[in-house]
């Protein structure tokens, strides 16, 4: 987030596409509703009438994939009715006008044609976002997940430029990352181009910096990344996988191409705290302690690096991952001098200009946010507030592209997935909560009254849902709350896996997989 | 900003202009009983509590919903005070079940520390017991209207703050009670088990069922830590009876602001659960088995080994984790770059 999370409770507009905050960032949806409460405007994009959906003042319900379309048609208006902030797009931004040029084709009448949004419901929100004098941009997965998720982003940054939102206390671009750590992993340098705090791998000097720490040379190529692994085993350039913490045969696209990839590997080590769909096909399976059950740092979706600390002790001879890491170091002939986490943590900040102040003894009661360069440093509340990183802000024409399946005769219906509140990703621990599992036992399909009608499917039966990829059963749930033909299926659940059905087609960029948009058909499974 | 000055009990308190008396008592702890007050919650100024009397006004006035002005005289202590909080007291408690022996909130329920502050005991007005039907369909919470307070605080929770809106004020005969509309169970409802409202409930109308009948008594650490679901990184208190968690409470963190979900306050069973994994395994015959660290480790040591030098530095990769710490990945990142000798490290932030 370039804001910090206490920010949106004194936004006065908040525009949320693709993301369902209140089912799977509740505690950013409370600060919103305080937001509201004090009359802030809501404007929410999606396929379904989720819960901020409900509230808003405007709902965008657009069709899955026409995110750019719909982004470009709110800019188009924003331009054409001169209500842009001339003086920052002038003295901070770059390609205003070809920008101008780009959106001129997306009248409100042509975007609502692609999206089947209502005109004057985007022109309303156009009017309404720029209206605001502290308008909060919050996206997720919804708008990432898309073979064009790196244009989308770049679309809403266009929008929040263009209206100077962009270095400001309240207003920014905020997007609400999914699991505990995930900016902690990035700013960790768990990516295959980059050493922890975003410093390239092929940069000479940056690799200098690292061999001179670890005393060792250090490969300038690139690595595979997470999305090509499956086609990386199958040429055999990869032989073997340490898996940590991750049930890729849940929350991967393509499953049965996962595990096809899995059982072909020569040798497949899982660490994690169950015996997890991934772990079943280990060779070697290592017990992990849990989050209660050791030290160290999680850093959050505003970058605020806070202490995770031992409370109970792992069960049986489990071990906290630092520990098992550090060992197998050592076994390969190698110094993990480390006696916790807390030395481990003095390493990053030496060599992670971002976490350059960041100590144990700093965050004991409170977190601090990064940038934080040096021990005197307070921590950053809100990023850009000296201008935008790369000098001035680029503004980049993005246009509209289809997702890479669409529907027809045979799939006639657009799948998208996503979570519920009640879990969390592949269930691994919330299925083992007695009182979460009892209050969202088993996967669904929710489906519009009219489309079910169409396919003969009936609230509560159970039906089986294919794509080109593969079939599954689930639960059919009727409800005016989804588009007419789109159906939504969360992705939690092994059984009535949705990801037996999404596909894999990557954005060509971040290569994150089209995991919003498949084409489907459904049938009563007794009709099969 | 104007400061104003506000005399309080006799002793003179500076504050800035718009608060209300009972801000600048608690700014300066001056004690002002409370019990549908909350700082985080609108002011509704119904359990009149918190009645002060004012200089010059007629009649008492509540101090949570009193703003002061300049040269205000306040009294937080007169016969009148007093006699009025004995008087609300004796209300509540003519018709509340007195069950504190047993009572899970004991010890940290207001009613009741008002009741022995102010020596009040029930007698007063014999009314009969309430009589609700316990509800207990959220497997999280109990709902026992019985020692409602009728403070509204959970109504107001659940409103103003989750945006849940699952509960409101209903009667039944000449009595208010709190729950859901047409006396529905609260899992028919917008409920989306959060338990904020079981946090601010200041009885046992609402209660955890998690660690009933123990807490109490439990000589329990409270662990202040991170949640470790999603990315908000809302501060949560483990409370733990030697190596077992007994439940959950908020902290106030910059994030959560005191508050949480439904993942963060009740999804912590999954530590103690019987799949948890125990020992290493490794792959014989076919079969996972059981097997010491010391195996373990040198499996796969020898493995990683042997397959560098027969396919090279680049076939090995690793997936991390967006579950485990800085500290974790950063090591997992070190032990590919600069042991393994590639950049094969991704992890799965892209799903
Ligand atoms: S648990 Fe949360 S959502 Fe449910 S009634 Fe209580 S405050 Fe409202
Ligand atoms: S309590 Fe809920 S919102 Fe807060 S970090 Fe945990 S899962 Fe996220």
């Amino acid at each position: 987030m370039t804001n910090s999370i206490a920010e949106v409770k004194e936004n006065d507009v908040l525009f949320l596409i693709g993301t369902n905050t209140a089912e799977n960032h509740p505690v950013i949806w409370y600060q919103m509703v305080r937001a509201l409460r004090k009359g802030a405007k809501l404007i929410v994009a999606d396929p379904r009438e989720t819960i901020p959906a409900r509230r808003a003042d405007m709902f965008l319900q657009l069709r899955p994939g026409t995110n750019i379309a719909l982004i470009n048609g709110i800019i188009h208006v924003i331009i054409s009715e001169g209500l842009y902030d001339a003086a920052y797009v002038e003295a901070n931004t770059t390609g205003f006008v070809e920008l101008s040029r780009a959106v001129a084709a997306y009248t409100p009448d042509y975007v609502s044609q692609i999206t089947s949004v209502p005109a004057e419901l985007i022109v309303s929100a156009a009017r309404t976002y720029a209206a605001g004098e502290r308008a909060g941009v919050y996206y997720a997965m919804g708008i990432t997940q898309h073979s064009t998720g790196v244009d989308t982003v770049q679309a809403l940054s266009n929008l929040a430029l263009i209206m100077g939102n962009i270095g400001k206390e309240f207003s920014g671009l905020n997007p609400l990352r999914g699991q505990s750590n995930v900016q902690g992993a990035c700013d960790m340098g768990a990516l295959p181009n980059v050493f922890p705090g975003y410093q390239s791998v092929d940069n000479p000097e940056i690799i200098e910096k690292f061999e001179r720490a670890w005393g060792v040379k250090l490969s300038s190529q690139r690595g595979v990344r997470a999305t090509e692994v499956g086609e990386a085993v199958g040429k055999g350039d990869i032989r073997a996988l340490y898996i940590m913490g991750e049930n890729i045969m849940v929350s991967d696209p393509d499953v049965a191409h996962v595990e096809k990839a899995l059982k072909s590997l020569d040798f497949l080590v899982v660490q994690d705290i169950f015996l997890t769909e991934t772990a079943a096909l280990a060779d070697v399976v290592l017990p992990a302690a849990c989050f209660a059950e050791k030290d160290g740092t999680f850093t959050n979706t505003e970058r605020r690096v806070q202490r995770l600390v031992k409370a109970v002790d792992a069960p049986g001879q489990a071990r906290a991952d630092w520990e098992i890491i550090s060992e197998l170091i050592r076994r390969l002939g190698h110094d993990a001098p480390y006696s916790g986490p807390e030395d481990i943590m003095r390493e990053i900040a030496a060599l992670t200009p971002q976490y350059g102040g960041i100590a144990y003894p700093r965050i004991s009661r409170v977190g601090l946010q990064w940038p934080c360069p040096d021990e005197d440093h307070p921590g950053t509340r809100y990023l850009h507030s000296k201008g935008i990183a790369r000098g001035k802000g680029l503004v980049m024409p993005v246009q509209h592209a289809e997702a890479q399946e669409l529907t027809d005769a045979d799939y006639p219906l657009i799948l998208t997935t996503g979570r519920i509140i009640y879990h969390y990703h592949t269930r691994s621990m919330t299925g083992r909560v007695e009182g979460l599992h009892e209050l969202a036992p088993q996967s669904f399909v929710e489906i519009s009254p009219a489309t079910a009608e169409q396919f003969s499917v009936e609230d509560g039966e159970t039906v089986s849902v294919s794509s080109r990829r593969g079939t599954i059963e689930t639960t059919a749930r009727v409800t005016p709350r989804i588009k007419d033909g789109v159906v939504f299926i969360p992705f939690h659940f092994a059984q009535g896996n949705a990801n037996v059905l999404t596909n894999v087609a990557l954005d060509p960029v971040a290569q994150i997989p089209e995991l919003k948009v498949a084409a489907v058909r459904i049938c009563p499974a007794t009709a099969k | 900003m104007t400061e104003i000055r506000v005399k309080i009990d006799n002793v003179t308190y500076t504050a800035p202009e718009g608060v209300t008396i009972l801000e600048i008592a608690r700014a300066n702890g001056v004690e002002v009983p409370t019990l549908c007050y909350h700082p985080k919650l609108s002011i509704v100024g119904a359990c009149r509590m918190c009645v002060v009397e004012v200089a010059g006004s007629r009649g008492l006035m509540t101090a949570c919903s009193t703003v002061a002005v300049d040269g205000m005289e306040v009294n937080t202590r007169t016969d009148a005070v007093v006699k009025s909080r004995r008087n609300v007291l004796e209300l509540l408690l003519s018709d509340h079940p007195m069950e504190c022996l047993t009572c899970e909130a004991a010890g940290k329920c207001s009613l009741q520390k008002y009741a022995y502050e102010y020596s009040v005991t029930g007698a007063t007005y014999q009314a009969e017991p309430r009589d609700h039907d316990l509800d207990s369909s959220n497997p999280f919470y109990l709902r026992d209207m019985r020692m409602c307070i009728t403070c509204g605080q959970c109504v107001r929770v659940c409103d103003e703050i989750v945006g849940a809106s699952a509960l409101g004020f209903s009667e039944r005969g000449d009595r208010t009670f709190v729950g859901p509309a047409f006396g529905h169970n609260i899992t028919d409802t917008t409920c989306v088990s959060c338990g904020s409202c079981v946090d601010f409930c200041p009885t046992t109308a609402l209660t955890s069922t998690h660690g009933r009948n123990r807490l109490r008594t439990a000589n329990i650490r409270k662990v202040t830590t991170t949640c470790g679901y999603c990315g908000v990184g809302c501060q949560i208190n483990l409370l733990v009876d030697r190596n077992e968690i007994l439940g959950v409470e908020p902290v106030e963190g910059p994030a959560n602001d005191g508050f949480l979900c439904v993942k963060g306050k009740y999804g912590f069973n999954f530590v103690n659960h019987p799949d948890r994994l125990k020992t290493p395994l490794v792959r014989r015959n076919g079969q996972l088995v059981e097997a010491s660290w010391d195996e373990a480790l040198e499996l796969v040591a020898r493995k990683f080994s042997s397959i560098i030098d027969q396919h090279g530095r680049q076939s090995i990769m690793s997936l991390s984790s967006a579950r485990c710490t800085n500290e974790e990945n950063y090591l997992m990142q070190k032990l590919f770059r600069a042991v393994i000798g590639n950049n094969n490290i991704d992890h799965c932030a892209r799903l």
